[in-house]
This record gives C-alpha cells, structure tokens and sequence, in this order.
C-alpha cells in the first residue's frame, strides 16, 4: 500500500497535533494552568468576601440618634444612654466611634473617634450635593486601569509561556537533529506554521478557561453586571489575541531556528521578549491617554490590549477594531512569509548562532 | 536508478565536492565509502535536498528528482536524533504519518518494522529510556517505517552490536530484494564488503571508484598467492619469476610473474611437503580502499 504524500495543510495539522499533545500530556503544564485557574477563582472571592467583612463600622450612639443611624447599611449600632457613655466606649476601643447630639453642627451631630475620622460612617451622614457629569465616560476610572492590566498581563504571560515553548521546541528539533528526518518528509513552512497553530491553539484555549474562570467566580459572587459590560470586550480580546499571538509565535519560531542549543536561545528571543513586554508598560501608563491608546490600537503587538479596552468605554468608532484586525492579519501574513525564510535558512544549520543578516541575505 | 552525476558543493573557496557522479541500481546494495571528510554526508544531504550543491544534478529512473519524490525517501542521517521524550511507537507511527499514512496504518507499520528489529518489547518507552544500540535500532525504523524504494543511510551501523548488524542487514537485503535503490555509507570496511552489490569509494571530494563490487576487486587483484605446508618454503626465493612478499617457513605469500610461475610453485611445493593450502590472494576492500585513496 502506498501512502499519499500529505499537503502542506495536512502535514501543519500533523505537528500542531503533535505540539498539542505533547504539551497537554507534560505534568508541569497540567499543573501550573490548574493553579493559576484556581488562583483567580480563590482570588475573586477572598476579594468579595473581605470587602464586604471590613464594611461594617461599630458605633455607639445614644438612644435619641441611634435609630436613625441603624437604618444606614454597614453599620452596627451600640445604643448608649448618654454622650459620655458613648465617648468612654470609644476611648476603651469597644467602638470604632460614637455619634453624640451638637447643637452647633451643621448637621446636629458630631462623630468621636479615637484616632482617624471613620470615613464610611463619615460619608453616610454627610450631605453631598447632586453631582452632574457631562462626559462621565471619559475620565480617569479604576475599572479602566484594573481592565488595562488585566488585558496586559493576560496577554503579555500567555505570549511569553505559549511563545517561548515554540521557540524552545524549535532548538529541541535542531538539537536532537530530529530536524533532517522531519524535513526530508515535510517541508520546513509546514513545520513552522504547525508549531505555530499548535501553540496558538493552547494560549486560545488557556485563554477561555481564564475568562470562563472569571465569569463563574463573577456568578458565585453576584457580580453580574460587571460580567454583562465586559463581555463584547472579551470577544474582541480573543479575537484580537489570535492574530497578535499569531505574529508572536512566528517571531519566536524564527528566532529560535537561529541557535542550534537551548543555552544559547536567550541570546536572540530577547528581541521578541521586548516587543511582548512594551505594549503591557504603555498600557499601564498611557491607558488614559486617548492619543497613545488610539495609536496601539492599531499597532499589531498592542491592540489586543488597547483595542479592547477602547471598545469597552465606547472610544472607538464600529469600523476601527475591524480595520486594526484587519492590519494586524496583513502584519500576520508578512511576518509567516518572513520567518518561513529565516527558518528554512537556519533550521540546518549547526553551531554557533546563525546572525539574522545572514538568516535573512539571498 | 538513482544517478548522481557531477555534483559539485562549495562553501566560500573551499570546494567539499568536485563533479561527484555515481548510480544507485534497484534491488541492490550501493557501499558509499570514504574517510572523514570525504564527502559522504554532504553528498547524502544533497541527494535529500537538505543542502544546495552548486553543480550537478540528481536524477531518478532518468528524470530529475522531484521534492514529491524527495519526500518518499527513506533517510537516516549521520547525526542520530529523534524526539528524546516521545514513545518508541508513537515517535515513529508520527513519522509514518508525515509520509502521508492514515494514522491505523501508520500505528500497524511502526509496530510490525519496530518488532522485525528487535524493539517489541520497548514500544511504550520513551526513546530517551533506551540504550545507544536500541536508539539506532528506532532511527533505522524511523528511516524504513514509510516502505521506501530510495534509502540512504549515513552510517546505519556505527553503535550496534553484531547480532543488531544481523539485524540490520537482513532488514536492508530484504527491501533491496523488493527492489529498493539502498544507497550506505560505513566506515566497517568488512561489513560493507560482506554486504554490498556495489560500491563508490571517495576521498578528498572526488569518486575514487565505483562499480560492482567483484569487478572491482578483479581491477585491483594483482597475481598475488599464499601457501601454507609442512615444510619449509625456502626454495620459493630461488624460484624464477617469484617474488616474495611475506614469509614464515611453512607460510608464504608472493607474487608471480605469470599463470605458469604460479602452477610451477604449486607443482613443487606438492613435490617437497604437504600442501595445507594454495590460493590467490583477492584484495580486501580494505586494501583496495588505501590504495585508491592515496
């Protein structure tokens, strides 16, 4: 029986399928992705949970006020028969504060401490005028900047502990020399772009088990409307993940057909570790900045971070994520084409590490 | 057939190849022999399209060799590699199935070539569990798991031990009988005498010689004979038209003039003592070899 020679599709299923399997059957990966999902479920709910234990302000307050005091959430009201009682229950630390009658005060009571003001208790007796805001979507916001690093790290720990194992894999298949029975029955573009779908489809599939993490621990909270606002956000995350992890996982690939041993891998992912880092401290810095983030969210390596975020607070135009998929696909291909031709100039050569000038001359 | 014919390489000045011409028939064994740095490899890696030559061309049953047809070669190359974690089975069925094989059929070939070598009983061991003679014995399953009809094989037998050379060549005989083009290089010069139809000797980038292994050694033979008696073959020094090369009183070896010289020698040895044995001397490939390499 004669076999039918594979098409280069057919051939880049075989070694993604290899690259899958042998990733998935490793211990060390079983574990540390089971570790960090538990790490974000635990981590939702202690934060719930110790929010809401530390809200609760003990307060002595004599009986004429403190009826109106035990309707306000998050305080638990000691009644006291008088003023003095309920100082002296403060300076013995039984209270986090007393609230007595003064006549003088604006607002007829006044609140005893012992060192702080409370400010909880503070900001539910006080009487804040109506505020309007114009524009309230465009300032500074703690979901933003929480959203930022969340996009940021996601994407920057995925593309180094997804990437770097292409890399790695590629060095391991030059330094066994498996190389020259793979590309007698293979071509090399077949090999490149297997490794590559293969690991894109783990950082994928790593990926939608983080936010399917993160939505249960939403659920089992009760935080549902945070779920609700970021779910569109979330797709185009994906979606703008998969080509950004597509174009790093090809530059990792050719950078690691470079060296021909593992220790001399660092020497030329560096590069590419950069290019990974920098959009996750711009990010960070610039998420408020709408010229910085307008402009990463077209550059491929940081629009899966900027992209989504602009998305999320109603900045970008329905066209823009569209056209930045759109750039980010083109850079995809030119990249492939690139690394197709360092990897088939390098992947046989042995020794010292291949320059990328010479890697990349006719 | 498989034809190579002038293939030249060079790296910067250095020419590593200079107009390599040889054939690999079908159905026999080809013998590639040379030193280190002779240009084996580097010739095998071409055939492979591993390398780029820089002259030359390499051929199939008469027309140039296709990456299509490349892809269906069998290759075991000199530096030995495979997947150190992966299992013995499932290393070489993925092989099986990069040559195009549906993955049962693929799985069924890997175990029935594995077992023939002698890896039954390890098939769910990681490659790297298993001793130097035994990762050979998987390289050269890795290289013969796609049934082949070209194989080149850069040293298929440097680390076994004699009963896996059994092994192995009865492996090779047998594909070479189904009519593959079976190209070897060893440096077991008594290996590749015992075993090949054919041989191409090389030496510094050029084919010293190449041809049928007997025709060969007919070329090289010279009028050499040894006797071995009882008495002393003193007399052989005296006798016209002998020359003398080694000798230990009962035990001669020399060099005759003529088909008469010799049948005289014969006829008086037999006259003196007891003949033990008179024979020709055939050179062995191992002397052929120093002397077309030099």
């Amino acid at each position: 029986m004669t076999p039918q020679p594979l098409s280069t599709p057919q051939a880049t299923y075989l070694v993604a399928e290899r690259e899958v399997a042998t990733r998935v059957r490793s211990k060390a990966f079983v574990i540390s992705t089971l570790i960090l999902l538990i790490g974000i479920v635990v981590g939702i709910l202690a934060m719930n949970f110790f929010g809401e234990r530390e809200s609760t302000t003990q307060v002595a307050a004599p009986d004429t006020i403190s009826a109106q005091l035990a309707e306000i959430d998050g305080i638990e009201v000691t009644e006291v028969a008088d003023a003095d009682a309920a100082r002296e229950l403060v300076e013995n630390e039984e209270v986090d504060a007393a609230v007595v009658q003064d006549d003088e005060s604006p607002t007829g009571v006044t609140i005893v401490a012992l060192t702080d003001a409370p400010s909880e208790l503070l900001q539910s007796l006080s009487q804040a005028p109506n505020v309007e805001l114009l524009n309230p979507d465009a300032g500074w916001s703690p979901i933003r900047y929480i959203l930022a690093i969340a996009f940021g790290i996601v994407f920057m720990m995925s593309a180094m502990s997804f990437g770097s194992p292409v890399a790695t894999s590629v060095v391991e298949e030059k330094q066994t020399r498996v190389i020259e029975i793979l590309l007698t029955a293979i071509p090399a573009r077949a090999l490149l772009a297997g490794k590559v779908v293969g690991n894109t489809l783990l950082a994928l599939a790593q990926i939608i088990l983080i936010v399917a993490a993160v939505a249960v621990s939403l659920i089992l909270t009760d935080q549902t409307e945070i779920l609700a606002g970021l779910g569109t956000p979330l797709l185009w995350f994906a979606l703008f993940f998969v080509a950004g992890f597509l174009l790093i996982a090809t530059m990792f690939a050719a950078t690691g057909a470079l060296v021909s041993r593992q220790e001399d891998i660092s020497q030329t992912i560096a590069p590419v570790m950069y290019i990974v880092m920098i959009p996750y401290f711009l990010v960070i810095f610039f998420n408020d900045n709408p010229l910085v983030m307008g402009i990463m969210s077209y550059v491929p390596f940081s629009s899966p971070v900027s992209m989504p975020i602009r998305l999320f607070f109603n900045e970008a135009q329905w066209w823009e994520p569209i056209l930045s998929i759109v750039i980010s696909l083109i850079a995809c291909v030119l990249v492939i084409m690139l690394a197709a031709k360092i990897y088939e100039r390098s992947l046989l050569r042995m020794g010292a590490r291949v320059k990328w000038s010479e890697a990349l001359k006719k | 057939m498989l034809n190579v014919s002038g293939i030249t390489k060079q790296y910067g000045e250095r020419t590593v190849l200079d107009d390599v011409s040889f054939s690999v028939a079908r159905g026999r064994l080809t013998g590639f022999v040379g030193g280190n740095g002779a240009g084996k490899t580097t010739t095998m890696r071409i055939i492979l399209g591993l390398l780029d030559r820089n002259g030359g061309s390499v051929s199939l049953d008469g027309e140039p060799l296709t990456a299509a047809q490349r892809r269906s070669f069998g290759y075991m190359p000199e530096e030995r590699g495979l997947y150190p974690k992966m299992k013995v089975l499932e290393q070489i069925t993925y092989l099986a199935r990069l040559h195009g094989f549906d993955k049962s059929v693929a799985s069924e070939k890997a175990a029935d070539i594995l077992t023939e070598l002698g890896l039954g009983e390890r098939l769910a061991d990681p490659i790297e569990s298993l001793s130097l003679g035994n990762q050979q014995r998987a390289q050269i399953a890795a290289a013969l798991v796609h049934d082949p009809d070209v194989l080149i094989l850069d040293e298929p037998f440097s680390g076994l031990d004699p009963m896996a050379v059994e092994t192995v060549v009865a492996v090779l005989q047998q594909r070479a009988g189904r009519g593959a083009a079976v190209l070897f290089s060893s440096h077991q010069l008594d290996v590749v005498e015992r075993l090949c139809d054919d041989l191409v000797i090389i030496a510094d980038g050029s084919v010293r010689a190449a041809g049928e292994r007997e025709a060969l050694r007919k070329e090289h033979s010279t009028n050499r004979y040894e006797l071995v008696s009882t008495g002393d073959a003193g007399w052989l020094r005296d006798e016209p038209g002998i020359e003398v090369i080694d000798f230990d009183t009962g035990h001669a070896v020399f060099d005759v003039a003529d088909d008469d010289a010799a049948q005289r020698v014969l006829r008086r040895s037999v006259a003196e003592s007891a003949v033990i044995s008179f024979a020709p001397q055939h050179p062995s490939l191992a002397q052929i070899f120093k002397e077309v390499v030099r």
